[in-house]
């Protein structure tokens, strides 16, 4: 089976070695980690991660048991991509010649993204969306060079309804 | 009532009902051994040589209990020196407590006298662990340490409790040991298709693991056997949980099983894989291996069902209570061309291989024995050949009697596990079966089984190598015999004696059959050092991530 991207979303306890526990265990069960995200939720005891990563039926099979195997999982989710809105944040500190400026802030404007800081020889913009949106802005500006970059790779939630809840850890053997 | 967190940890031993625990005292457990001495009425401590030999006595006592083992370490080294244990716990899904000092929390992440991150350390091995910065927390983590080591699937969880901890006081508030959590409904629709996949099947087989011994689901096994006439396979862990001498039993499965229950697990139309999970060592090449039948995997663990083999079905839940739906519902079904071709495979040449009659060899030793233990004895072995032998002729009759290193193949995990297994029965007569390597690697335990004067005899199948690694340099690697063969003098008998056991030594059946004679006389430990041949072979043999097809006989 192909290799797809998944998109997993944990309910943790907020300790910590938690973060520490979820990446070795995907370090050493060989899933490989694209990106993960973590942050406090209104339960100021449970944190929620997003892991971006890639994977065939077996290894997304595996992640989901795994997790729901570890004692500070509380909720493990595949998102499902038709119903989850992502995002990233990515802030680029590109070279800017006084002659591109304008050709640079042209392109600033059609992504939607945010100039945050404006020195004589650079641009710095944050701009946030879907990884591919951020994919091809990189791409474009990456012909002016760019000094420096910094993602914080995704974080994602469902729509309306479809929601984590703690204490779901669905899991069901075979096929 | 207010108490100490050393205090605190006596009380909940004592709550969780251990009345033993192995260990080892330091600087950092000071308070700790207080305790233990205020209270050696309610815990008993048994002092090991080694940190290592301690885990692997208190594995070997839950091995043989079915409750959790306990081990007590110091910080530094004396966490590290657990660090084997708790992997062979791990790998074997056995119930054990850890518990470590460390230094203050204000010590911490300073590079301290005798500072590790031993919850850093053990992460990848343990189910979960804990460091305990909060004396309010102690008891409840505790607790909750027990109830992971022993529910669902068990584990290994390890408590690192810093200096200043163990000092603090706090209020304790005793509870009795919580009942043991609602067994889970298994899932209906599972439950159906496993029931259509063996109504279907012409050709079951069930292949047993470690899982029916440890859900005590022996009797159900069988029961369920008869009812879908099916023969029995087992994987190493499995092995007591058949008796012998069962019609319905083909023995081991695997690298080195028996010929009849390798060939039968491929020629079967269904799987019906029972608390176990597909070790490469037992599968071989998991392609052709997964051809040709349908899987039916029963594990309280999901994680396990399609891990290794793709499962057609997986019924998620205790084996024994899965067991006993099934045979609820299940009609009685026959196989008879089927019960015809396994009877045949168990007359077959190639599933009795024998030994030479004429030398004192591993077969003619553990069978010899064999007589001499009773039915509910407890057999121990370290890693390797012995090992491999010990399986495949000892006779077992009873679960939780074989107690072996299976997914870490622990060399030196024998004496501490076997003192351990024979504590944990109230000195049951035991038997180490071990060879020169392993037995070397943790001799000094000799010693803690000789001050608590246990009935362990040690038998030493000295084949002057390390044989399993020479038997694969003389089939894979043209007999370039690289450090396996040791040249050592260690004398086993002189050295038993000085440690205060008995010791022997012997060259023939008969010399041993003299020697057991008086062996099993003495109720405290004895060596015996059995002189075998150095290319003694275990067979049969599937070479790694071989099949069926690749098996070499002789
Ligand atoms: C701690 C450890 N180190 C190395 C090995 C690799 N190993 C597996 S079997 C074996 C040889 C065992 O020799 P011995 O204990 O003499 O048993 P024999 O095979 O001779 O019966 C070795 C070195 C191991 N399993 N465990
Ligand atoms: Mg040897």
């Amino acid at each position: 089976m192909a290799n797809q991207q998944i998109i997993v979303s944990l309910l943790v306890n907020n300790h910590f070695g938690v973060l520490t526990r979820i990446s070795g265990l995907f370090s050493r069960r060989c899933f490989n980690i694209e990106s993960l995200t973590v942050g406090e939720t209104e339960n100021s005891k449970i944190s929620r991660m997003t892991i971006v990563t890639y994977g065939d039926e077996y290894v997304k099979d595996q992640i989901v048991k795994q997790l729901s195997k570890q004692v500070d999982v509380k909720t493990v989710q595949i998102m499902d991509p038709a119903n989850t809105v992502v995002r990233e944040l990515v802030i680029v500190k590109i070279a800017s010649k006084k002659s591109e400026r304008t050709e640079i802030l042209e392109a600033v404007n059609a992504f939607r993204a945010n100039v945050i800081d404006f020195s004589t020889n650079s641009i710095s913009v944050e701009l946030t969306g879907e990884i591919s949106k951020i994919d091809a802005f990189i791409e474009y500006v990456s012909s002016y060079g760019i000094i420096e970059m910094c993602r914080t790779g995704s974080t994602a939630i469902g729509r309306n309804g479809y929601c984590l809840t703690e204490k779901k850890k669905t899991i069901k053997g075979g096929k | 009532m207010k108490l100490s967190g050393a205090a605190i940890l006596i009380e909940v031993l004592a709550e969780q009902g251990v009345d033993t625990v192995f260990g080892y005292p330091g600087g950092m457990v000071l308070n700790i051994y207080d305790q233990l001495y205020k209270n050696s009425h309610r815990v008993r401590h048994i002092i090991t040589c080694h940190e290592q030999g301690a885990t692997h006595a208190a594995d070997g006592y839950a091995r043989v209990t079915g409750k959790a083992g306990v081990v007590i370490a110091t910080s530094g080294p004396g966490a590290t020196n657990l660090v084997t244990g708790i992997a062979n716990a791990y790998l074997d899904s056995i119930p054990l407590i850890a518990i470590t000092g460390n230094v203050a929390t204000d010590f911490l992440g300073r590079d301290s006298f005798q500072e590790v991150d031993i919850t850093g350390i053990t992460m990848p091995i343990t189910k979960h662990n804990y460091i305990v910065k909060d004396i309010t927390e102690l008891a409840d983590t505790l607790r909750e340490a027990f109830a992971v080591a022993t529910s669902g699937r068990p584990g290994p969880v390890l408590v690192d409790i810093p200096k200043d901890i163990q000092l603090a006081e706090t209020n304790f508030v005793p509870i009795s040991k919580k009942a043991a959590v609602a067994k889970s409904a298994i899932d209906e629709d599972a439950l159906k298709e496993a029931i259509q996949l063996i109504s279907a099947a012409k050709r079951p087989f069930i292949y047993a693991g470690g899982g029916v011994v440890s859900s005590d689901a022996s009797k159900k096994l069988l029961e369920f056997a008869n009812k879908i006439d099916a023969p029995i396979g087992s994987s190493m862990m499995g092995l007591s949980a058949v008796p012998w001498n069962e019609p319905r039993a083909l023995g081991m499965v695997g690298m080195h099983g028996r010929y009849a229950a390798t060939r039968a697990i491929a020629d079967c139309d269904l799987i019906i894989a029972v608390g176990v999970r597909f070790s490469d060592r037992a599968t071989g090449n998991k392609v052709s291996f997964a051809h040709g039948h349908k899987v039916l995997h029963i594990d309280i663990d999901p994680a396990e069902i399609s891990k290794n083999i793709p499962a057609y079905t997986g019924l998620i839940g205790d084996v024994k209570q899965v067991l006993q739906i099934l045979c609820k519902r299940l009609p009685q079904f026959t196989h008879k061309t089927w019960h015809a071709e396994i009877v045949k495979l168990k007359d077959h040449v190639d599933n009795n291989l024998q030994m030479a009659k004429s030398r004192l060899t591993p077969q003619s030793i553990i069978e010899r024995i064999n007589e001499f233990m009773p039915k509910d004895g407890i057999v121990a072995t370290d890693v390797g050949q012995h090992q491999m032998w010990t399986a495949q002729y000892y006779k077992f009759s009873t679960p939780r009697t074989f107690i072996t290193s299976g997914g870490l193949g622990t060399m030196g995990f024998g004496m501490g596990s076997a003192m351990g297994a024979c504590i944990g029965k109230n000195k049951k007569r035991t038997v180490l079966f071990t060879s020169d390597g392993s037995f070397h690697m943790n001799l000094n335990e000799l010693a803690t089984a000789v001050t608590n004067e246990l009935p362990l005899i040690i038998v030493v199948l000295n084949n002057c190598v390390l044989g399993m690694v020479r038997q694969w340099q003389t089939l894979f690697f043209n007999k370039r015999y690289s450090n396996t063969t040791m040249n050592r003098c260690t004398n086993f008998a002189g050295l038993a004696d000085n440690f205060g056991a008995k010791g022997f030594s012997v060259k023939t059946k008969k010399e041993l059959d003299l020697v057991l004679e008086e062996a099993f006389k003495y109720t405290t430990p004895v060596l015996i050092d059995c002189k075998i041949d150095s290319d003694e072979k275990v067979l049969p043999m599937i070479p790694p991530n071989g099949s069926i097809k690749d098996i070499i006989l002789r």
